[in-house]
């Protein structure tokens, strides 16, 4: 179908588009790259009055590297973050799980800010900014705070901003030497969302996993932190028996839930067999 | 612009010609490419970006013009499977898909074209698997993927041949 009819507004400048979400409310949403959000139209399943289309406003998109983060703007592209030398570098974690957001036309038009702020659960950009311990940076009309990705994501396509506030960028802190990191999900043709997606980082310095965080999506509500998968590996040799043992942790942690492609339990057997091979990776690249 | 309107004057350029029109906010890049510009080549499939038929190049990269409105593409260069066909960017896809028999119905062709133009220009020289990955986005129902593959992958040897 087609979307409905709404009101279109190109500000350009982060102030004025701070003015059209104040004065529209709830009448209003955010226009970004539109991969989401324009199907949602078409679909009818949204049909906001007003759209604020942000893609013109200058300084919300580009990747800064500084001495102790990765600023990432808003409105940066997918496909930017793909090419981009400096993401490889710093946040190979990223680089490996771009590939795996839909395909190039939709990542030519995609943004990372859009993809956190509609928090969708099968997502791979929000679990990455959990993996890696982001700061979401917000800016509204009383100034801007700062979020962490753990009290960012809420729940199903719900996050911490409130009505009238913008995501501008995201602060993805340097990995301290000695950290890696893997990405994988299982999907039923490439490009499609994940059934179950796992992102995860953590030291395998001298010869032990530490300070892990390894993040489920696509099974639950949001992207999970798993904690008890996460203190099995702490502290236990970089090794495949610690991975094998800690995966029998993985089904008291996991609030799986059933979609249209599988059952809560199928969900939990993929999370384990995709856990098995993402930590073995990082494992194997340790050795 | 400030207030947001309901009628959206662009101005942009299609296939090399600058045009100027007044539209509505709601109407996709494709429903004007089609029916504003008369240019049909461009596919409207699903409508919700999922087939791929309506693959278009803005300021030079592949998006969904279904997922696009016009107003957003104000200021922007527009190219369609028209404009890559008559100044013969493609000729050469074109004619390994006759003879590779990669279309049956020709719904997808031109979406597959312009996103097979887009692989070959990022990479020289792409595995059957990689060409199957990239074009993962765009469907054919005939399911001629078979062929489609061949086609591509012959004029990428070809090209990387020449190149030799």
């Amino acid at each position: 179908m087609k979307a409905p009819r709404f009101a279109y507004a190109r500000p350009g400048d982060i102030a004025e588009a701070l003015a059209l979400l104040d004065k529209h409310g709830e009448e209003a949403r955010v226009l970004a790259g539109g991969q989401s959000l324009v199907p949602m139209l078409n679909f009818r399943v949204a049909a906001p009055r007003v759209l604020v289309d942000i893609n013109r406003i200058a300084g919300l998109a580009g990747i800064e590297v500084s001495k102790d983060c990765v600023r990432i703007g808003a409105m940066t592209r997918h496909m930017e973050l793909e090419r981009s030398a400096d993401v490889a570098r710093h946040l190979p974690l990223l680089a490996q799980a771009i590939p795996h957001i839909a395909h190039p036309a939709i990542r030519n038009r995609g943004t990372f800010g859009g993809s956190c702020a509609l928090a969708d659960p099968a997502a791979e950009l929000p679990a990455c900014a959990l993996a890696l311990g982001a700061t979401f940076v917000v800016a509204g009309k009383t100034g801007e705070r700062r979020i962490a990705a753990g009290d960012f994501f809420k729940g199903l396509y719900a996050t911490a901003l409130k009505p009238g506030e913008l995501l501008v960028a995201a602060e993805f802190p340097l990995p301290k030497p000695g950290y890696a990191c893997a990405f994988g999900e299982l999907a039923r043709r490439h490009g499609d969302y994940a059934m179950v997606g796992l992102a995860a980082h953590g030291s395998t310095r001298g010869g032990k996993f530490l300070d892990m965080r390894v993040v489920f999506f696509g099974v639950g509500d949001r992207p999970v932190r798993s904690a008890q998968f996460e203190r099995a590996l702490d502290g236990q040799p970089v090794a495949r028996k610690t991975i094998d043992t800690a995966l029998a942790k993985i089904d008291a942690g996991l609030d799986a839930r059933a979609d249209l492609h599988a059952s809560a339990e199928t969900k939990r057997h993929l999370a384990k067999v995709l856990a098995g091979r993402v930590l073995g990776t990082m494992a194997g690249a340790a050795a | 612009m400030n207030a947001p309107v309901e009628t959206v004057e662009v101005s942009l350029t299609v296939n090399g010609e600058r045009v100027k029109r007044s539209v509505p906010a709601r109407l996709n890049l494709a429903d004007f490419l089609r029916n504003e510009m008369e240019l049909t080549g461009t596919h409207v499939g699903c409508e919700h970006g999922v087939c791929g038929a309506c693959t278009v190049r803005v300021d030079g990269e592949i998006v969904r013009s279904c997922l696009m409105f016009t107003a957003q593409a104000d200021g922007c260069t527009v190219d369609t499977i028209e404009g890559l066909s008559d100044s013969r960017e493609i000729e050469e896809l074109q004619s390994a898909f006759v003879l590779h028999n990669a279309l049956q119905c020709g719904f997808c062709t031109p979406g597959m074209l312009m996103a097979a133009q887009a692989l070959l220009r990022d990479e020289s020289n792409p595995t059957r698997e990689r060409i199957r990955e990239y074009l993962a986005g765009n469907y054919c129902r005939c399911t001629g993927y078979q062929a489609i593959v061949d086609a591509i992958e012959a004029v990428a040897k070809a090209r990387a041949g020449r190149s030799k």
